[in-house]
């Protein structure tokens, strides 16, 4: 006898085109499949979303507020709009406000060329930035024998602080502070060198969508980030 | 049909960008016919004229001399174009700018100096401002061409597009870093 599954398939219209899905899928996932282009930068597949950079912002039909595509469920009959001016104008807004609030200069980092932040300026045609800078004092901590943070390239999407978590298991990234004053941590604030929770496994490091994170002895653009564990590793443990 | 004026102007910047401009390399004959630049490091005109075109400015507003420039650029220039990271952004100029002019200054001429240590300079050289800036925080900027640096092709385009009379189409053309 075959197990009847739960899950069952439900129809929205995005952008105009009518599309089905499984009702536990995020309009973003949803989106994706069918090649609609919504920007994102917290969002990783294999990690669990957070709505934490609101680049995903979309429109939905009855709700008068933007709703992130990441963790917003499909429903049955919903109509989602990805693109309008008022859309347009917020997504470009947060990606200025990321580039005003840290220190970002993309000719010196190593991940110049690769760089989910300065792609996404790119996509969504920003040529400058229209907000004025902050120029915080951050640090670089280089306490660690293979990796270092920079924090003057975060743009707080917990990517990090997620996958050693969720993948790891670990837990030595978190977040500190509130506001612009926030900061990936590790441990309790302590030199990541001497965290010893860290397992050194590297994988903060890749799943990082600037040059935030990244091997030590890497200069100017040579940072390349392999992501490709991500989806294998999740898959693997769901199989078991 | 009279030419059309083109300055360019080297503020906070590695000149970068004029080694990119002059990167145009056989397309730069092809110009030549159509414009007369009037002011720039390329030519010997010391004083910039009371009105031009198109003046491309490289580099961040770091000093009070690029702060006095930048004004007068402004107020005797119909198209100013911020070609550049450092015009746009600020870029590795404003790396300075989370420390304190005095810390660098001490770095520069105390702590790396070996000769005249601790002798600050006064009167010859430009007084920095608090902060290295992007060009459009001081005054109005009619075109944006971000790029470390923008490649020629860029530059032409940008150049070819207004001699032609239209508004440059950046849409994908280039982005900071590169």
């Amino acid at each position: 006898m075959t197990t009847q599954t739960s899950i069952r398939v439900k129809t929205l219209v995005i952008d105009g085109r009518d599309v089905s899905a499984r009702e536990d899928q995020t309009v973003l996932q949803v989106a994706r499949e069918h090649n609609i282009f919504i920007p994102s930068l917290c969002y990783l597949e294999g990690l669990h979303p957070v709505g934490a950079c609101r680049l995903c912002m979309i429109e939905v039909k009855g709700i008068p507020k933007l709703q992130p595509a990441c963790v917003t469920r499909i429903k049955e009959g919903m109509e989602v709009v990805t693109r309008s001016e008022r859309i347009d104008k917020y997504r470009k807004m947060v990606v200025e406000l990321l580039f005003a609030e840290r220190n970002h200069i993309c000719a010196v980092c190593v991940s110049n060329g690769r760089c989910d932040l300065q792609n996404m300026a790119k996509a969504l045609d920003i040529d400058h930035v229209g907000v004025p800078y902050q120029y915080p004092r951050l640090n670089v901590d280089a306490t660690h024998v293979r990796f270092m943070a920079d924090h003057n390239r975060c743009i707080l999407c917990t990517r990090c602080v997620r996958v050693c978590d969720e993948i790891e298991g670990a837990h030595t990234w978190d977040i500190m502070a509130r506001g612009r004053d926030s900061r990936v941590i590790t441990d309790l604030n302590q030199p990541w060198g001497e965290s010893e929770s860290c397992t050194s496994c590297g994988k903060c490091v890749h799943v990082c969508p600037t040059g935030a994170l990244f091997e030590k002895g890497k200069s100017v653009a040579e940072m390349v980030k392999r992501r490709q564990f991500l989806p294998y590793l999740t898959t693997m443990r769901e199989s078991w | 049909m009279s030419k059309v004026t083109i300055a360019t102007v080297w503020l906070d910047g590695c000149s970068g960008c004029h080694m990119s401009f002059l990167d145009q390399d056989e397309r730069l004959i092809d110009l030549a016919p159509l414009i007369e630049l009037v002011y720039s490091p390329l030519v010997d005109n010391k004083e910039f004229p009371e009105m031009v075109d198109v003046t491309l400015v490289e580099g961040a507003v770091s000093s009070d001399e690029d702060l006095h420039k930048i004004r007068k650029i402004r107020a005797r220039t119909k198209i100013l174009v911020s070609l550049g990271d450092c015009a746009v952004t600020a870029n590795v100029p404003s790396m300075r700018n989370s420390f304190k002019v005095a810390d660098i200054l001490k770095r520069a001429y105390e702590e790396n100096a070996d000769l005249n240590a601790g002798t600050m300079p006064s009167g010859q050289v430009p007084t920095l401002l608090k902060h290295a800036r992007p060009v459009h925080e001081i005054v109005n900027v009619d075109i944006f061409v971000p790029g470390c640096p923008p490649h020629a092709d860029t530059i032409n385009y940008v150049l070819t597009e207004l001699l032609a009379g239209r508004k440059p189409d950046m849409t994908g053309r280039t982005r900071f870093g590169i």
